[in-house]
């Protein structure tokens, strides 16, 4: 094997330790800027949001519904908040049931495979997504902008993070937990839903919040699947459009008035903040359960 | 961490066999979560096989011209009824080419890694090397909470923050003194166009970037680091002499994983990017289209061809599109698989 340190290299270098000492700190320096820029990008972004949002957070934005350039918000929370709810119910069952089988029944090619195809799932972008349901949902099976077809979009975005999540979690049980369920007697599915399972659960729960995270700030795959509504999301769930928060901060930022883009900032300062929460409450979950199980 | 997952389940014994054959609530998990990983792994093929048969006829329609033509125009919808061309019916004059879109994809990902990676690599060495252990878990979680930032955010603080700046400052300043420079000088604009996109995404690709090349540093076995220290080395010359050659599959695979990101963002390069069409960029300043962001912008036009070809059209670049990143995907997984595998045997 070829060395990873080249000796010549080193030896013709150790010649005026100050010089290169200097330049290493001066390089160091550079680093700690670039860590430093990259956080402090965070914390704009996030004033940037809460400066001009706080303010637009009237109460009336929460019980009003869009109207045209103007209005308030409920419409596109409640609809948000429909569509990530029919996302999640999607990818729990196709995401945690692919997890399964990858653990429990699957041999190591199948694996392979399904983890790679799983991965490369989470490459392809989240517009080309959209168009696939697009074309699917609502060209092919006739559908309209919808609610079924948005929340399809969504748990397709969700569910490389969720399959992963769950595989990884199920790996992570300890395997003398599993023989001992065996041992006793019990089937491999009443070991699945009586040991593995709730012992995987923080981990479980937690790739789902960080899906769900991701689900809130989707926009692409939502835009010709579920469309836009300026009403509230009605009762039929395959033909009628729903508004969501992410379209609102896109387009009424483009409109010539401070009141939509009042309402973009506000929807804007709605969505970090819902993010943020889930992101810590995924993360604190296992600290939590981990903490629990040793007691 | 793939290949030391790959390694338990080689030496976990499987749980399917005899038990399941003869239990039915088994054979009905097996069957059933079987069809839930069917879904998961075919679902890469339902789309590239429904975009492609959905796209055909314009696939037909448009010919290799698609991918040397720089006009998108649906032809006359009104000039006497559709003509036939390649054995597809297409309005007069209908033309669609994705050059436009491709070279402001692929431009605008190529300045976003040009800022981004440098920045990412610096901040992922002092991540590894110089944050200290009581710091990591913050740091690390905020560098996470970054890449969680819906992107019609950065979009939102691109049209109101960076847009106006590089119309009003950083462009005449650029243009001004690095006019001299390809592409740096001529007219400015609104602000709107390739250097507003490409920082944008640069933004948004950093802390992805940034948080695989903390991992695969952090992998390298720290010995490397203390014998190049033995040896008389710095501490920047241990690093960059030592640990960077031996992660620098890792970090190449880490960076085209960013650059797959890149070439399928959405929202935010549709908002600062000025949706050219039919034009290339003469510099850095001027309006782009990319890819993902024509296919938002276009489809209510598009509803409008009654021969349905400019839809069709869109789905093509939805292909290539999927085409392209795909390729960058898998080569950066096989890279950073690679990685691992060598890693553990070194």
């Amino acid at each position: 094997m070829k060395t990873l340190i080249d000796e010549r290299r080193f030896r013709a270098m150790r010649s005026n330790v100050a010089a290169r000492s200097a330049i290493g700190s001066a390089w160091w320096l550079g680093s700690a800027l670039a860590l430093a820029a990259s956080i402090a990008m965070l914390f704009a972004l996030f004033w940037f949001v809460l400066v001009r949002g706080v303010p637009a957070l009237r109460p009336e934005i929460f019980v009003t519904v869009t109207n045209g350039i103007s209005g308030g918000l409920a419409n596109a929370i409640v609809g948000t908040f429909m569509l990530v709810l029919g996302g999640l119910v999607l990818v729990m069952i196709v995401g945690v049931g692919s997890g399964i089988w990858l653990t429990a029944f699957a041999g190591p090619r199948m694996v392979e495979v399904t983890r790679f195809l799983t991965d490369v799932l989470s490459g392809v972008p989240s517009i080309v997504v959209g168009y696939f349901g697009y074309v699917v949902l609502l060209g092919y099976l006739g559908w309209g902008f919808s609610l079924a077809a948005g929340a399809i979009a969504l748990a397709i975005i969700m569910l490389p993070y969720v399959v992963r999540g769950t595989d990884l979690a199920l790996i992570a049980v300890p395997q003398e937990l599993r023989e001992g369920a065996l041992a006793l007697g019990s089937s491999t599915s009443r070991s699945m839903f009586m040991v593995c399972l709730p012992s995987a659960m923080p981990g479980i729960l937690t790739s789902v919040l960080l899906a769900v995270s991701i689900a809130l700030g989707e926009t692409a795959p939502l835009i010709y699947t579920a469309g836009w509504s300026n009403y509230m999301p009605s009762a039929a769930p395959f033909h009628s459009p729903v508004g969501y928060l992410t379209y609102v901060v896109w387009t009424f930022i483009n409109q010539p008035f401070a009141q939509s883009h009042a309402l973009a900032y506000a929807a804007a300062v709605i969505l970090m903040a819902v993010i943020f929460l889930t992101n810590v409450v995924a993360r604190t979950v296992v600290d939590v359960a981990a903490q629990r199980l040793r007691g | 961490m793939t290949t030391q997952t790959q390694v338990d389940r080689a030496t976990s014994p499987p749980t399917a066999g005899a038990a399941s054959r003869h239990r039915p609530g088994d054979v009905a998990l097996q069957w059933g979560t079987g069809a839930m990983a069917a879904v998961t792994a075919a679902l890469v093929f339902l789309i590239a096989i429904f975009l492609a048969v959905y796209a055909f006829p314009a696939i037909r329609f448009n010919g290799l011209d698609f991918l040397t033509t720089l006009t998108w125009n649906m032809g006359n919808q009104y000039g006497g009824g559709p003509v036939a061309r390649n054995g597809i019916a297409g309005m007069p004059g209908a033309s669609f080419g994705v050059v436009v879109f491709l070279y402001g994809t692929l431009m605008s990902s190529f300045v976003a890694m040009l800022v981004a990676t440098p920045v990412a690599l610096l901040a992922a060495v002092a991540m590894v090397f110089r944050v200290p252990a009581s710091l990591k878990t913050p740091v690390n979680t905020l560098v996470e909470l970054m890449a969680g930032v819906p992107s019609v955010v950065f979009g939102l603080w691109g049209i109101v923050v960076l847009v106006p700046w590089i119309g009003n400052a950083l462009g005449p300043w650029l243009s001004a003194h690095l006019g001299w420079v390809p592409f740096l000088g001529g007219s400015i604009g609104t602000g709107n166009g390739l250097l507003a996109s490409g920082v944008v995404l640069a933004i948004m690709i950093l802390p992805i970037m940034a948080a695989t090349m903390r991992d695969v540093m952090s992998a390298v076995p720290s010995s490397i680091y203390e014998a190049s220290i033995a040896l008389g080395g710095t501490s920047w010359q241990a690093v960059t002499q030592a640990v960077l050659p031996a992660a620098r599959a890792g970090i190449f695979g880490a960076a085209m994983l960013a650059l797959g990101r890149a070439l399928g963002e959405t929202m935010a390069v549709l908002m600062v990017s000025g949706a050219a069409m039919n034009q290339l960029p003469q510099n850095i300043y001027q309006p782009i289209n990319t890819m993902a962001a024509v296919i938002v912008s276009q489809l209510d036009s598009a509803l409008t061809d009654s021969t349905l070809l400019a839809v069709r059209s869109l789905a093509e670049i939805a292909l290539v599109l999927f085409a392209i990143t795909l390729v960058v995907n898998v080569g950066a997984r096989l890279i950073l698989r690679l990685a691992g595998n060598l890693e553990r045997s070194a």
